[in-house]
C-alpha cells in the first residue's frame, strides 16, 4: 500500500512498487494531462511536481512516492482565482501553446523555476525550461510566458521585454 | 473558457489551448477504455533479406497474449503508401529495411505484449543491401524491388541549359549533401481502435489524413471504405511525418482479431525512430551561371533523393524538389534532373519542406557564390534576380498570383540586423568568430496539378444557438481550427462562445483533403467562408419569415442574434434554430484549389503534383558566433521576414515562423539521423539531439501583408516556408565567419574545427 498527497488530495493505493509513475498516473488514475514523450527521460513531457520540485514521472517508480505530495498538471490550477494559474494563464495568452503535447510538462517545469527563482531572465529562463522539449514552438513564446507571469505573480510594472541576444 | 472576439486579423490564442495547457484536451494517446488490448510490432532487424520462417508458437503460448499475426493474417493486399502502394503491412517473403514489421502480436498488457515480441523468432535469410541513393542505382547493384531501384526519374527544362552556360561571365559549381532528419513530434505514432458488431472499423488515432486513411487501410486489408471511421483528435505535432499510415493497417488488423475489443499501439520513441518516416537525405550536384551585369542565366542540377525501403510520398517529395531547385529566381535557362532511389535505409517521408529544404540549402548557397565571385552584395544580387508577378519561374510556370519576395528583402534591408550587421561582427570576443547570412526561400501550397486539392466545409446551427464547424482537417498544431472559428466568427458576427469546432471524423465531417502542403487553412477556410455565407444568407432569410417583413433586407447578424437593423427588433438564434428542421440549420459548401493553367512541356515523368502555382516567400537573417576551440556555432539572433498574403491571426503566423525557423536550426546545426548499414545509430532523444531553449535564439517574424486574392481572406499557408531557409542562412553566416565552405550538414562542432584544421593547412 502506497500513501501519498496527490493534487491535494490523500491517496493511497494498492499498486505494484516498480509501477512507472506515468503509467499509474495516466492510465490506472486517468490523470492524462501528464505526457509521454520518451519514456527516457530526455524529453521533460512527464513531468510533475514532487514535493514543489519537477521530477520525470516516467523514471520514477510508484513506491518512489510513499509520503510525497504529487501535483500534476490537473492540480496546479487548484485554489487560483481564475481556474488557471497564472502560468497557464500566461501560456495561453502569450501564445505558448501550439500541438500542447509539451506544454503540462513544460508549465510545471516553469512554475518550479519561478518557485525557485521568481524574477528570472530571460536566460535564466531557458536555462531552467532546457530539460523540457517542445518541437512546435521554437521556445520564443514559452520564455516570453514565463516572463509575463513571473511580473504578474510579482506584481511588477511592466518593463520593455529585453532581447534574448545579440549585445 | 474561450472568450472574447474572434474575427480575422485578430491576435487571438487559439481556441485550444486551454483545454492543453489544463491537461483536459485528450489526443489519441490519451485514450485507455475497459477492457483494453495493446498491440505491437515484430520489426525485421535485417536491413534486406529473404524471411525463410517466423516462428510465433512461444509468444502464442504465454499467457495474456491474444493473437499473433502474420502475412497469412492479412487480408487483401497488405499493400500500403499514398500514391504507390509498395509498402506491406506484414512482410512475408523479403525485408527491405531493419523497421520492416514482420509480425503482430495482441497482449492483455504491455508487459506481456514486451515479452511476446521477445519470444517470435524471425529466421531471415541476409541480402546484400544498398545504402546510397547513387550506389543503388549502378549496374549490379542489390535489387529491393521487382521493378529496380529506381522509384522516379523526372527532367524539368526550360530553354537550353547548356548552350547558355557558354554565354554566362561567371559559373560556379558545388556539391551538397543533406541527411535523413526526424519529425520529433512528441506525440509518436499511435492510435485506438475496435471493430463493431457490423464488421466496421472504428478508429481514433494521431493522424494528419483522416479521410485518405480509410482508402489505405480498405486496400490493404480489403475491407469496404465505408466500413472504416477514422476520428482525429488534436494531435501532439506531426509535420508531415503522420501523412499516411503509420500505426492504422496494424491496428485495423489487430482490432479484425480483437474481438470487439479495443486495441492500442503506441510506438515507443525508439520504434518512432525506427518505423516512422524521415526527411529524405539528398545528395545534389549543382552548377549555375549568371551575366556579368548579376543576371542569373543558367542551372544545371542532378538531385538524388534516398527514398529508403518504399516510396511514402518519395517521388512527389522530390518532385515539388525539383520545382524549386532554381530559387525564387528568374532563371531563364535550366536543367534539373531528379533521381528518387530505394535504398535499404529507413523510408523516407514527408516533412515540412517538403523536398524543398534540401534544395533550398544548396541554391542559396549558390546564390552566395556567385554573388561574391560577381563582387555583388548577396542581398542586392538576390533582389535583382527575384521572382515578380507574371515572371516564369525555374520550371517555366508563370507567376500570377501575389509573389512577395521583393517586399521581403527590403524589409531585411532597412532592417537594425542588416544595416549594424558589421558593427556587430567586430565585437567578437577572444576566440570568437561573428558572421552573418542570409537566405532567400519561397514554398508552394497545395497537391498541384493531377490531385484535386479540395474541401468539404460544413457548418450547422445548433439547437443552443451556436454554430457548429464540422472540421475535416486535422489541427496538428499548427493552428487552423482557430483559424476556421475566426473566419466563422468574422462571417457570422459571432463571438467565442457561440462557436463549436468537431474534430476531424470521417462519420460526422466531410470528405476533404490532408492536413499537409500548406494547403490547410487555404483549401477549408475556402470552403468554410462559403459555406458561413451560405448560412448567413439563409438566416436572414428565415428571420424575414418569422418577422414578415417584405424583403430580405437590412438584416445583420449580430452576437446570438439576428437583427432587422431598420426596426431594431432582434430574433435569438435559439429562436431561430428551434423553428428549422435540423435539414434546414446546416449548410454545406466546397472548394477546390486553382491549378496553373499554362503547363510547361517538360515534367512529363511526374505522376501527379507537378506544377505548382501558389507560393509562400521568405527572407532570414542570422546571426552566429562560432567558438574557435570548441567548434561550437551560436545562433546569436534571428530575423525572418514572411509573405504569405493576408495574415488571419498575427499570433498564430508568427508561432508557424518561429517554430519553422526552430526545426530548421536543428537541421542546420545538430540534427541528422546516423546510419550504419542502414541500422540508426541514434533513435532517441539521447543521442539524436533536438533542439532546446538554450539552443534557439530570439526569433524576430515580421510578416509582408500581400493579398492573394483567391485565399480565404487573403491569406496562403506559411506552415513550410520558414523551414527552408535557416540551413542556407547559418551556412551563409558561417562562410562569413570562418571563411570556410561547409557543404554537408549539420554543422557540428566535429565538422566545424575539421574544416578549420583544413583551411588552415
Amino acid at each position: 500500500m502506497i500513501r501519498f498527497v496527490l493534487n491535494g488530495k490523500e491517496m493511497q493505493l494498492d499498486t505494484p512498487p516498480d509501477r512507472r509513475v506515468v503509467d499509474l498516473l495516466r492510465e490506472d488514475l486517468g490523470l492524462t494531462g501528464t505526457k509521454e514523450g520518451c519514456g527516457a527521460g530526455e524529453c521533460g513531457a512527464c513531468t510533475i511536481l514532487v514535493d514543489g520540485e519537477s521530477r520525470l514521472s516516467c523514471l520514477m517508480l510508484a513506491a518512489q512516492l510513499q509520503g510525497r505530495s504529487i501535483t500534476t498538471i490537473e492540480g496546479l490550477r487548484q485554489g487560483t482565482e481564475t481556474g488557471l494559474h497564472p502560468l497557464q494563464e500566461a501560456f495561453v495568452e502569450c501564445g505558448a501553446v501550439q500541438c500542447g503535447f509539451c506544454s503540462p510538462g513544460m508549465v510545471l517545469a516553469a512554475a518550479h523555476l519561478l518557485e525557485r527563482n521568481p524574477d528570472p531572465s530571460r536566460m535564466e529562463i531557458r536555462a531552467g525550461l532546457s530539460g523540457n522539449l517542445c518541437r512546435c514552438t521554437g521556445y520564443v513564446k514559452i520564455v516570453d510566458a514565463v516572463e509575463a507571469a513571473a511580473r504578474k505573480t510579482e506584481n511588477k510594472p511592466e518593463e520593455t521585454a529585453p532581447k534574448d541576444a545579440t549585445p | 473558457m474561450k472568450k472574447g472576439l474572434l474575427g480575422v486579423g485578430y491576435a487571438v490564442p487559439r481556441q485550444d489551448a486551454w483545454t492543453k495547457v489544463t491537461g483536459e484536451e485528450k489526443f489519441a494517446a490519451d485514450y485507455y477504455p475497459e477492457n483494453l488490448l495493446w498491440a505491437g510490432a515484430k520489426r525485421a532487424g535485417v536491413s534486406h533479406g529473404r524471411i525463410l520462417r517466423v516462428d510465433v508458437a512461444a509468444a502464442q503460448a504465454l499467457p495474456g497474449v491474444v493473437a499473433v499475426l502474420t502475412r497469412k493474417d492479412v487480408p487483401g493486399t497488405n499493400r500500403q503508401g499514398i500514391v504507390h502502394k509498395d509498402q506491406p503491412v506484414l512482410a512475408g517473403e523479403k525485408v527491405r529495411h531493419r523497421g520492416e514489421p514482420v509480425a503482430l502480436v495482441l497482449a492483455e498488457t504491455r508487459e506481456v505484449l514486451a515479452q511476446a515480441l521477445a519470444r517470435i523468432r524471425v529466421e531471415i535469410e541476409p541480402l546484400p543491401a544498398v545504402f546510397d541513393p547513387e550506389e543503388a542505382l549502378q549496374p549490379g547493384a542489390p535489387q529491393l524491388h521487382e521493378r529496380g531501384n529506381l522509384l522516379l526519374r523526372a527532367k524539368i527544362e526550360q530553354g537550353q541549359a547548356d548552350e547558355a552556360f557558354k554565354e554566362c561571365d561567371v559559373v560556379v559549381a558545388e556539391t551538397f549533401e543533406v541527411p535523413f532528419q526526424e519529425h520529433g513530434f512528441l506525440e509518436t505514432q499511435n492510435g485506438l481502435a475496435w471493430q463493431e458488431p457490423d464488421g466496421s472499423i472504428v478508429m481514433i488515432v494521431s493522424t494528419q489524413a483522416p479521410f485518405r486513411d480509410r482508402f489505405e487501410i480498405a486496400h490493404a486489408l480489403g475491407l469496404e471504405m465505408g466500413a472504416i471511421r477514422v476520428i482525429s483528435p488534436y494531435l501532439g505535432g506531426g509535420f508531415g511525418g503522420k501523412d499516411g499510415a503509420t500505426v492504422q493497417c496494424l491496428l485495423a488488423l489487430a482490432a479484425m482479431h480483437a474481438g470487439g475489443r479495443p486495441v492500442k499501439m503506441w510506438w515507443d520513441r525508439e520504434e518512432s525512430f525506427i518505423a516512422g518516416y524521415k526527411r529524405h537525405a539528398a545528395r545534389l550536384y549543382y552548377r549555375a551561371g549568371a551575366k556579368a551585369d548579376g543576371t542569373l542565366h543558367a542551372l544545371h542540377c542532378r538531385l538524388y533523393y534516398d527514398s529508403g525501403a518504399y516510396a511514402h510520398l518519395g517521388g512527389e517529395i522530390m518532385e515539388l524538389g525539383m520545382e524549386h531547385a532554381g530559387g525564387p529566381y528568374r532563371l531563364p535557362h535550366t536543367c534539373i534532373e531528379g533521381w528518387c532511389v530505394y535504398t535499404n535505409n529507413p523510408i523516407g517521408g514527408a516533412m515540412r519542406g517538403f523536398g524543398v529544404c534540401q534544395v533550398s540549402f544548396a541554391f542559396e548557397r549558390i546564390m552566395d557564390l556567385l554573388a561574391s565571385k560577381l563582387g555583388l552584395d548577396p542581398l542586392d544580387f538576390r533582389r535583382r534576380n527575384a521572382l515578380q508577378r507574371g515572371d516564369k519561374n525555374c520550371a517555366g510556370v508563370t507567376l500570377v498570383h501575389s509573389t512577395g519576395l521583393v517586399p521581403c528583402l527590403e524589409a531585411i534591408k532597412r532592417h537594425a540586423l542588416w544595416t549594424d550587421r558589421e558593427k556587430w561582427k567586430q565585437g567578437a570576443g577572444p576566440f570568437k568568430k561573428r558572421g552573418v547570412g542570409l537566405a532567400a526561400v519561397f514554398n508552394a501550397m497545395g497537391y498541384g496539378r493531377g490531385l484535386p486539392d479540395s474541401a468539404i466545409a460544413k457548418l450547422e446551427l445548433t439547437p443552443e444557438g451556436k454554430f457548429r464547424i464540422y472540421n475535416s482537417v486535422p489541427d496538428m498544431g499548427q493552428g487552423n481550427a482557430t483559424a476556421f472559428l475566426q473566419m466563422a466568427g468574422e462571417i457570422l458576427g459571432q463571438d467565442a462562445s457561440r462557436l463549436e469546432l468537431v474534430p476531424p471524423d470521417t462519420a460526422r465531417s466531410l470528405p476533404s483533403g490532408s492536413s499537409s502542403a500548406s494547403r490547410t487553412t487555404y483549401t477549408f477556410g475556402n470552403a468554410l467562408i462559403r459555406a458561413c455565407q451560405e448560412m448567413k444568407e439563409k438566416l436572414c432569410h428565415r428571420a424575414a419569415l418569422v418577422l414578415m417583413t417584405d424583403e430580405v433586407r437590412g438584416f445583420a447578424l449580430v452576437p446570438g442574434k439576428v437583427r432587422h437593423l431598420p426596426s431594431g427588433r432582434n430574433l435569438d438564434l435559439e429562436f431561430l434554430a428551434g423553428l428549422f428542421p435540423e435539414t434546414d440549420r446546416s449548410s454545406v459548401s466546397q472548394f477546390v484549389m486553382p491549378v496553373a493553367q499554362d503547363v510547361p512541356d517538360t515534367g512529363k515523368e511526374f505522376f501527379i503534383g507537378f506544377p505548382h502555382v501558389f507560393f509562400s516567400y521568405a527572407a532570414h537573417l542570422v546571426y552566429v558566433e562560432v567558438d574557435e576551440l570548441t567548434g561550437t556555432i551560436e545562433v546569436r539572433d534571428y530575423l525572418a521576414v514572411t509573405e504569405g498574403g493576408r495574415v488571419i491571426n498575427p499570433q498564430g503566423f508568427e508561432q508557424q515562423v518561429q517554430g519553422a525557423v526552430a526545426q530548421g536550426i536543428g537541421y542546420a546545426l545538430m540534427e541528422q539521423v546516423l546510419l550504419h548499414q542502414g541500422e540508426i545509430l541514434n533513435p532517441n532523444l539521447t543521442n539524436y539531439i533536438l533542439p532546446t531553449s538554450r539552443d534557439i535564439p530570439g526569433i524576430e517574424s515580421m510578416a509582408v501583408e500581400t493579398v492573394e486574392p483567391t485565399g480565404p481572406f487573403g491569406m496562403k499557408g506559411i506552415g513550410e516556408v520558414g523551414a527552408n531557409a535557416p540551413l542556407p542562412a547559418i551556412a551563409a553566416a558561417l562562410e562569413d565567419a570562418l571563411g570556410l565552405r561547409l557543404t554537408r550538414s549539420p554543422f557540428t562542432p566535429d565538422r566545424v574545427l575539421g574544416k578549420m584544421s583544413q583551411g588552415a593547412r
